[in-house]
């Protein structure tokens, strides 16, 4: 696929899966840490994991703090990379990068319910959304995370665990999952493909 | 899979590729030749796995270090797996988890019931070595956790290689006291154990070698056994070409 797609370096490791489901798709994401270098890139992608103040902290010292709100390119934030695209996170009070309106909550942990939610689980698929297409609801993506965001107006897909959670967020240019695509077998291949399409 | 390193590349990728492929949910590797002597090993495997798999796995064997660990997952691993380092050095487990989070972070127990009682071996990668470590089951999971450890794989060496099921017992009383994701290991040897397993233990995952190696045990058949059960897991799917 011949777009100029960059992921953002910036928050934590495990950035080798990313990269490898892409040019399994034929595209070849350059990781950069450079925001002059990401504000050029076609597509843009902020994958994360590890602790949200850690991660906006780490995002600010680069300077992605002011650009990403104004970026204009499809961008997907995956997994702690899409709760920074809220507004703040209960997690150590961290706030976010307030472009989409709401904020991420710890999941409730209960004894049949271990925290992390890591595994697989169903999608719901709530409103239509590019980057659902060719998925079907019911289908199963791999989550894993201790926080989560509620369902509001850019939610297009939830899961549920214990809670119901916005899974696949969409507001304008800017997407997020909060499973992992790279992780996702053919589910995760065929989102980031969509994606690359947009 | 367990392999030493001297094993064929191309026989890993391989057996990777068809797990990939028949659906596995997760696979764990063990580099056994990683283990006990504390040797520098070479751990570029781990991206040529990472290259091929879009599914989760976890590399367990010889992880000393945070170094030991980082080096694991920039090549591309979801997880690492420790378990005798965390028992001659439990506090490896706290630095892990400050480092990566508790989700990247797995421990591994090898438990055996000794009349009634469960107690934790360490080096069991090596039978020679392979000793009890002074700690119980029970108290041992609780720490673990409390030092922040995403997930366990609770390995119950009576049933090792048995293949007459997992120690449901066991597994029962550590999911009673354990939060996080648990995963049993050991006896695997027909499609009703996992369903059992499952049903009567509930653990997060269930895993097996052996009958997946040897094919006696097909994962698409025992997917869509465990559906039929009302085991609410992923189905086998086709895959569709990358």
């Amino acid at each position: 696929m011949s777009t100029d797609t960059v992921i953002i370096g910036c928050c934590g490791a495990n950035l080798a899966s990313l990269a490898f489901a892409l040019q399994r798709l034929g595209c070849d994401a350059p990781i950069s840490e450079d925001p002059e270098r990401v504000r050029r890139a076609s597509h843009v992608i902020l994958p994360g994991v590890g602790a949200a103040d850690a991660a906006m902290s780490r995002l600010d010292r680069a300077g992605f703090t002011e650009l990403l709100p104004t970026l204009t390119q499809p961008v997907l934030g995956i997994c702690l990379g899409m709760q920074l695209l809220f507004d703040a996170s209960a997690e150590d009070e961290a706030s976010c990068l307030g472009i989409i309106d709401g904020r991420v909550d710890a999941l409730p942990q209960a004894p049949d319910l271990p925290v992390p939610h890591m595994g697989w689980n169903q999608l719901d698929i709530d409103a239509k959304t590019p980057l659902l297409r060719d998925i079907a609801d019911g289908d199963y993506a791999y989550f894993v995370h201790s926080y989560a965001a509620a369902a509001g107006a850019s939610t297009r897909a939830t899961a549920e665990y214990g809670v119901t959670f916005s899974a696949v967020v969409e507001q304008d240019n800017f997407f997020g999952t909060q499973f992992h695509p790279e992780r996702s077998a053919s589910l995760g291949a065929t989102l980031l493909a969509n994606f690359l399409e947009l | 899979m367990q392999f030493r390193n001297h094993r064929v590349m191309g026989d890993i990728l391989e057996l990777a590729a068809r797990y990939r492929d028949e659906g596995a949910d997760e696979l764990v590797f063990y580099d056994i030749t990683a283990s006990p002597d504390g040797r520098t090993v070479d751990r570029s495997w781990v991206n040529r796995v990472a290259g091929i798999l879009d599914i989760p796995f976890c590399v367990a064997g010889g992880i000393r270090t945070v170094a030991d660990a980082e080096e694991i997952l920039n090549f591309g691993a979801e997880k690492i797996s420790v378990n005798t380092p965390a028992l001659e050095n439990p506090d490896l487990i706290d630095r892990l988890v400050r480092r990566f989070g508790s989700q990247c972070v797995v421990i591994g127990i090898d438990s055996l019931e000794e009349s009634g009682d469960y107690r934790v071996y360490q080096y069991t990668g090596d039978t020679e070595r392979t000793e009890a470590s002074g700690h119980r089951t029970l108290a041992w999971v609780r720490e673990v956790q409390d030092r922040g450890a995403g997930e366990i794989v609770l390995n119950c060496m009576n049933r090792d290689g048995v293949r007459r099921g997992y120690d449901i017992e066991q597994l029962a009383r550590v999911r009673a006291i354990c939060g996080i994701p648990l995963i049993a290991s050991g006896g695997a040897g027909e499609m009703s154990h996992f369903s059992e397993v499952f049903t009567r233990a509930q653990v997060d995952g269930a895993l097996a070698a052996s009958v997946f190696h040897s094919a006696a045990i097909p994962i698409p058949d025992l997917k869509n056994y465990l559906i039929e059960a009302g085991i609410r897991i992923r189905p086998p799917q086709a895959r569709r070409p990358h």
